[in-house]
């Protein structure tokens, strides 16, 4: 019985041993990351948030995509000035997992803000914006006048 | 026990074989139920995903559905890679009753410990 006892208490003991030595491993892990991985994560951490996007042009439209994945439709917002366009929204941090332990955390929470100036004058009633699989696509057609237009040329 | 030490992939030949992959950035979580796991994957949709366990690894791959490319591009910043990211699972997960789920890009998994490992409280008879 006495030797029951003992033989507990120096587990118990252990424990918070353990407990380092895995923080410790996690110390590791992180130490050897991909480094190009961090550098873009170190980056961001400056600037916050900035979804990649890329534009496209053809003779009808100016198309913008930008990836926002996790994102729920009415929290993004898209906005044209000045032949520019901003497309904005925030990610609000979901306590989901309450009282859950945290081991990694590299998804952005909070507010995203991006601009880009557009190459041509936009029809802004006919603008439109589709949220697909995490990718914000906006459709935005030209003016009828920034169309490349053909000419006909009669021979008389 | 962190689940979820990852391995490193840059060396498997596998991967020197494909083309370069995007690491989806991710979330991952201990309750005492088990672990869930968030990755990051616009453009990827549920016939994109390709989730494989193979002893204790589990590997995440995510197929892009790259519709048509809308005209010329003007300015690129997204990288049109697939995304693949391994990970080493917690030998308490129950691997039987892992489940997955996509939503806006965004893939969760659910790894449900095994019965006998989660804590349970035990009663003291009188």
């Amino acid at each position: 019985m006495n030797y029951l006892t003992r033989w507990q208490g120096h587990e118990v003991a252990n424990w918070p041993v353990f407990g380092r030595l895995n923080s410790l491993r996690d110390e590791l892990d992180r130490l050897f990351e991909p480094p190009f991985e961090a550098l873009t994560r170190s980056s961001q951490l400056l600037s916050g948030w900035t979804p990649a996007l890329d534009v496209y042009e053809d003779k009808d439209n100016v198309t913008v995509k930008a990836e926002v994945p996790g994102m729920k439709r009415e929290e993004i917002e898209v906005s044209l000035h000045d032949g520019a366009l901003t497309i904005s929204g925030e990610r609000k941090n979901e306590n989901k997992h309450e009282g859950a332990e945290v081991y990694r955390s590299e998804r952005f929470v909070g507010r995203f803000q991006r601009t880009v100036s557009l190459p041509s004058p936009i029809a802004s009633d006919k603008v439109k914006a589709q949220y697909k699989d995490g990718i914000l696509t906006i459709t935005l057609p030209k003016t009828e006048e920034a169309k490349p237009r053909q000419i006909d040329v009669s021979v008389s | 026990m962190p689940t979820t030490k990852e391995r490193q992939t840059t060396t498997t030949a596998n991967n020197a074989r494909r083309e370069e992959y995007v690491v989806p950035e991710v979330n991952i979580f201990e309750t005492k139920d088990g672990y869930v796991l968030e990755a990051e994957m616009p453009g990827v949709n549920k016939q994109g995903l390709e989730i494989t366990l193979e002893g204790n690894e589990i590997t995440i791959v995510g197929h892009r559905d790259n519709d048509s490319i809308p005209g010329e591009l003007l300015f690129r910043e997204r990288r049109l890679a697939d995304y693949r990211r391994v990970f080493e699972l917690d030998p308490a997960i129950e691997t039987s009753k892992i489940s997955a789920k996509t939503d806006q890009g965004v893939l969760t998994l659910t790894l449900p410990k095994s019965e006998k490992v989660k804590p349970r409280k035990i009663r003291v008879d009188d």
